[in-house]
């Protein structure tokens, strides 16, 4: 627990603790690496019995063939349109009403916060089926707008910023108000800038959730050439009989963009997540 | 007072302001008024997405509806005595709740073990935050088709590498179970993180004066560490539950959109989904997802009544 920062000491302890840590992580990750591995044989090779780790012969070509073969590149592009869009539309909407429920008043806002509240328990998988009749009815099926708008009404977001924009100091909206400036300069030149790792755990889970949503573009899109990563992989490729090595090229391409953005971001991500007040009260 | 405002810098000089300002403290009170615009855009696509959909659901429950959603008849509580009475609800309502019990207690301890070991760890922590919570990167679909693949009976690897021979996905008894293993691999992850963000939180001087005192490892967990994580492990156990109540995905690519070995693995949401886009049955489809509704907001509603009256007890 104790001890400097720049030089730590191997206690015996920290050696037992390391090497259990590795040995957990190395289970924890076999999968990962069994599916990248599997990657690199051969449709032939990946179906032997009995099964083996490490391809006799390396080829790429199971990652060719996914470019080749399969609408792949519209998927990805599909959602990354789709998440972007998301992500950017729940930050600004949930930051703006977490902070008008934080920092105004108006008529009915108690009586909206709970409702809104209550928007916590829907989800496409609670209720699917009006959802899909009631965006059907909208003349959204098969359209960017049909899976990009319903992901964007997060009563979660708004409720964790609400709560990270009550434990702002009252007193630097007082000043700048006195100063003379308006409530939305107010807004976007301090308290938004103050929000940073709040906003940034927000986006990013949001993006998180959004690049893997499976069920709802399920539930919305027929035409293979809009679906995103997740479901044209489970729907598409799994229908033309499982090719193994290809479907974990392609699993492996749908998981990549979040891992490396992960790698970058993960201390904001912590961070975030205990500025948010997610983690302990 | 236009004079004198830009002059004021609170917190300093608020004492004096409140003396002989009061036009400037309701002018100030009205800054925070008529918020409306900040909340308006989300409201507009909470009306459209969350609200409209409740509505309509609710209408739609008491109608013959089919998919094209028109021309439905009113046929008052029909849809929701069939679905009572309708044993294939029942069952796929089971299924959900059996893999709720048997995912929610393991993701709790496991996703505690696994913050501990890397809180605790002082090498390299990124590297330990990175294993636990990558998992939880893949989409679910990707997850499962991983899975699939590793409980294949000929050609996985879990056979292999435990020397079985167990038809993991195609036998009742053990079809649930595969996806529940899965599951934990897939989502601890997000508890693990939530976990850990909380050990941080803890003041380190309570375990240097308990030290002080004379404290062994074990006590400093079970005095400090365990009842310093109570609300966390409350949230991460609603958020587990409300979230696999609602399990499909995993359920559904594990078996190939079907419903399992003898109908094993149909959960609630499969059941909403079959009888709406397989079946066409709209109106019934929709009440069914009306008692989900109520089902998850009980649970939600009964977290918050426990919450406030341990508070109260607290007091």
């Amino acid at each position: 627990m104790s001890g400097g920062h720049a030089m730590r000491k191997w206690t015996a302890g920290q050696i037992v603790l390391t090497a259990v840590g590795t040995i957990v992580s190395a289970v924890w990750l076999s999968p990962l690496l069994w599916a990248l591995l599997t990657s690199l044989k051969s449709e032939t090779e990946a179906v032997a019995v009995p099964t083996h780790w490490v391809p006799e012969d390396f080829t790429f070509q199971a990652w060719r063939a996914i470019f080749e073969t399969g609408n792949i590149t519209d998927w990805f592009v599909n959602s990354v349109v789709v998440s972007v869009c998301v992500t950017f539309i729940v930050v600004l909407v949930s930051a703006l009403a977490g902070y008008g429920f934080a920092r105004t008043e108006f008529r009915g806002k108690n009586a909206l916060l709970g409702l809104v509240m209550a928007g916590l328990m829907v989800s496409p998988a609670v209720l699917g089926v009006p959802l899909f009749s009631t965006v059907q009815s909208m003349g959204m099926v098969d359209t960017y707008w049909g899976m990009i708008l319903p992901q964007c009404a997060p009563a979660a977001m708004v409720y964790i910023l609400y709560k990270f924009f009550q434990g702002i100091p009252k007193e630097l909206e007082e000043a700048a108000f006195i100063d003379g400036a308006g409530r939305w300069r107010v807004f976007f030149t301090i308290v938004l800038p103050l929000s940073r790792p709040s906003l940034a755990a927000v986006g990013i889970f949001t993006f998180i959730a959004s690049w893997n949503n499976f069920l709802w573009p399920y539930m919305v899109t027929n035409n293979p050439d809009l679906m995103t990563m997740p479901n044209g992989i489970a729907t598409v490729m799994n229908s033309y009989g499982i090719q193994w090595a290809q479907l974990m090229a392609g699993g492996l391409m749908a998981g990549l963009p979040l891992i490396i953005v992960f790698v970058f971001f993960q201390r904001q991500i912590v961070a975030g997540v205990a500025h948010t007040g997610l983690a302990g009260q | 007072m236009s004079t004198v405002g830009t002059a004021l810098r609170p917190p300093a000089a608020r004492p004096a302001a409140t003396v002989h300002a009061d036009s400037a403290r309701t002018r100030l009170a009205r800054r925070f008024q008529h918020g409306g615009w900040f909340v308006a855009p989300f409201l507009v696509l909470f009306a459209l997405f969350v609200l409209l959909p409740i509505g309509r659901g609710l209408w739609l429950s008491f109608t013959d509806a089919n998919i094209s959603g028109t021309g439905e008849r009113f046929v008052g509580l029909d849809n929701y005595r069939e679905a009572l009475d309708t044993p294939l609800m029942w069952e796929s309502l089971g299924h959900s709740a059996y893999f709720t019990l048997l995912v929610v207690p393991c993701i709790v301890v496991l996703a505690f073990l696994l913050a501990m070991l890397a809180h605790h760890i002082e090498r390299a922590k990124w590297l330990w935050r990175l294993c636990f919570f990558a998992p939880f990167l893949l989409p679910s679909t990707v997850a499962a088709n991983l899975w699939q693949w590793l409980f294949n009976p000929g050609t996985g690897m879990i056979n292999h590498v435990f020397g079985l021979d167990t038809p993991w996905l195609t036998d009742k008894s053990t079809a649930m179970l595969a996806v529940v293993i899965t599951t934990l691999w897939w989502t601890v992850g997000f508890s693990f993180l939530l976990f850990l963000a909380a050990l941080q939180n803890i003041p380190r001087h309570l375990y240097e004066a308990a030290a002080l005192d004379g404290a062994g490892a074990w006590q400093r967990m079970v005095h400090i560490t365990l009842p310093m994580l109570r609300t966390i492990t409350g949230l991460v156990i609603t958020l587990q539950v409300l979230a696999s109540l609602q399990v499909f995905d995993q359920v559904v690519v594990m078996q190939d959109f079907g419903p399992g070995p003898e109908e094993s693995t149909r959960t609630f949401v499969q059941y909403t989904l079959e009888e709406g886009f397989t079946s066409y049955r709209v109106g019934f489809a929709s009440a069914i997802s009306i008692i989900f509704f109520v089902l998850i907001a009980t649970v939600a509603l009964g977290r918050m009544w426990l919450l406030r009256k341990r508070e109260e007890g607290v007091r």
